[in-house]
């Protein structure tokens, strides 16, 4: 077996365990502190936020029109509707500022 | 019609409600399963070898970061915890959607983690909260179209690497930025969202200038985390409850 197969099936094997590692974890609780709940109900909210923050820092015109975008369409749209808009601008400013 | 029919045509349509939801991602991860396929090939991967780092490990921002690394001649033991590093913020999705699906089977439980995204958690999270019941056939459906394509498109993308346009007048390399603003931004009636947001987004670019990707995530989650356990629980809303 080559070493990219070995990289990938030890890969696979370390994310399955966070997929899997939080539960097993959290379940040996029986009661949940309501400061850890608090933890979790802003996890989506806080790791969504990094996947997009540090893109801020390399982003021109077109890619803050359609982040702006994106985020006024959200506060009446769907996700679809969001993304569509987004992308759409972010092409369309692409065409101009490049 | 008998009660078993209509428990299956039950299932039936949670299934396929599963399967509407999952066009949004489909759309928005293929051109990441693409680009993943052809640069894979371009960092050394064979075909095959794209194809199953796809189906194993099904998750785009860290085979992006590994293919990368490996293209460097990382050191493996490396490059391997560079996934794991970049995978690291499912621990949380994994505590929080184990909320929501222990009363599965096993197995189902099983297979459950093994396709917990980060859009799958977002969408199975919003329908949990809504107060509908996260089943393992809407589940599934919600969760095997997104992983159908995304191996099939990243074996494609490997194929046909050199096939791809202009990346950058199509806007493929912000696509992702852009979708996950969207899911940011439904979650914006939560206790909190907004310091728990900017938390978030000031301690991931500081890690990102400092620490460097991919740490950045781990490290913005944690803050943003944080923050929510440590103001006093009549902010967070979930203190009256209990």
């Amino acid at each position: 077996m080559s070493t990219t197969f070995w990289i990938i099936l030890a890969g696979a094997i370390a994310t399955y365990l966070t997929r899997v590692g939080g539960h097993l974890v959290i379940s040996r609780f029986e009661t949940i502190h309501p400061r850890v709940e608090a933890g979790l109900n802003a996890v989506p909210a806080a790791v969504l936020t990094t996947l997009v923050a540090p893109e801020l820092l390399h982003a021109g015109p077109a890619e803050w029109a359609a982040l702006i975008v994106t985020a006024i369409v959200s506060l009446r749209g769907g996700l679809m509707a969001m993304f569509l808009a987004g992308a759409a601008v972010l092409i369309l400013a692409r065409q101009f500022v490049g | 019609m008998s009660a078993e029919a209509i428990s299956e045509s039950g299932a039936r349509s949670d299934f396929w409600d599963g399967v509407r939801l999952s066009m949004p991602v489909v759309v928005a991860s293929a051109p990441f399963a693409v680009l993943f396929g052809a640069l894979a090939v371009d960092n050394g991967f064979s075909v095959l070898e794209a194809f199953l780092m796809s189906a194993m490990i099904f998750g785009g921002a860290s085979q992006m970061v590994g293919i990368e690394l490996f293209g460097q001649h990382v050191a493996p033991w490396l490059v391997v915890l560079s996934i794991f590093a970049v995978n690291f913020r499912h621990v949380l999705y994994s505590a929080g959607i184990g909320r929501r699906i222990a009363h599965w089977p096993v197995l189902q439980q099983a297979l459950g983690y093994f396709i917990l995204t980060d859009p799958q958690y977002a969408i199975a999270e919003a329908r949990a909260e809504s107060g509908q019941p996260v089943g393992f056939v809407w589940y599934l459906g919600l969760g095997l179209p997104v992983y159908v394509f995304w191996v099939a498109e990243s074996a494609l993308g490997a194929i046909f690497g050199k096939m791809i346009p202009d990346t950058h007048a199509l806007g493929i390399d912000f696509l992702l930025p852009i979708y996950f603003l969207g899911l940011v931004m439904g979650f914006r009636r939560r206790p909190l969202w907004l310091p728990v947001v900017a938390a978030s987004a000031a301690a991931s670019i500081v890690a990102y200038r400092t620490v460097g990707s991919p740490w950045h995530v781990s490290i913005g989650a944690i803050a943003g985390v944080l923050l929510a356990v440590i103001l006093p629980p009549h902010h967070s809303g979930v203190g009256k409850r209990s």
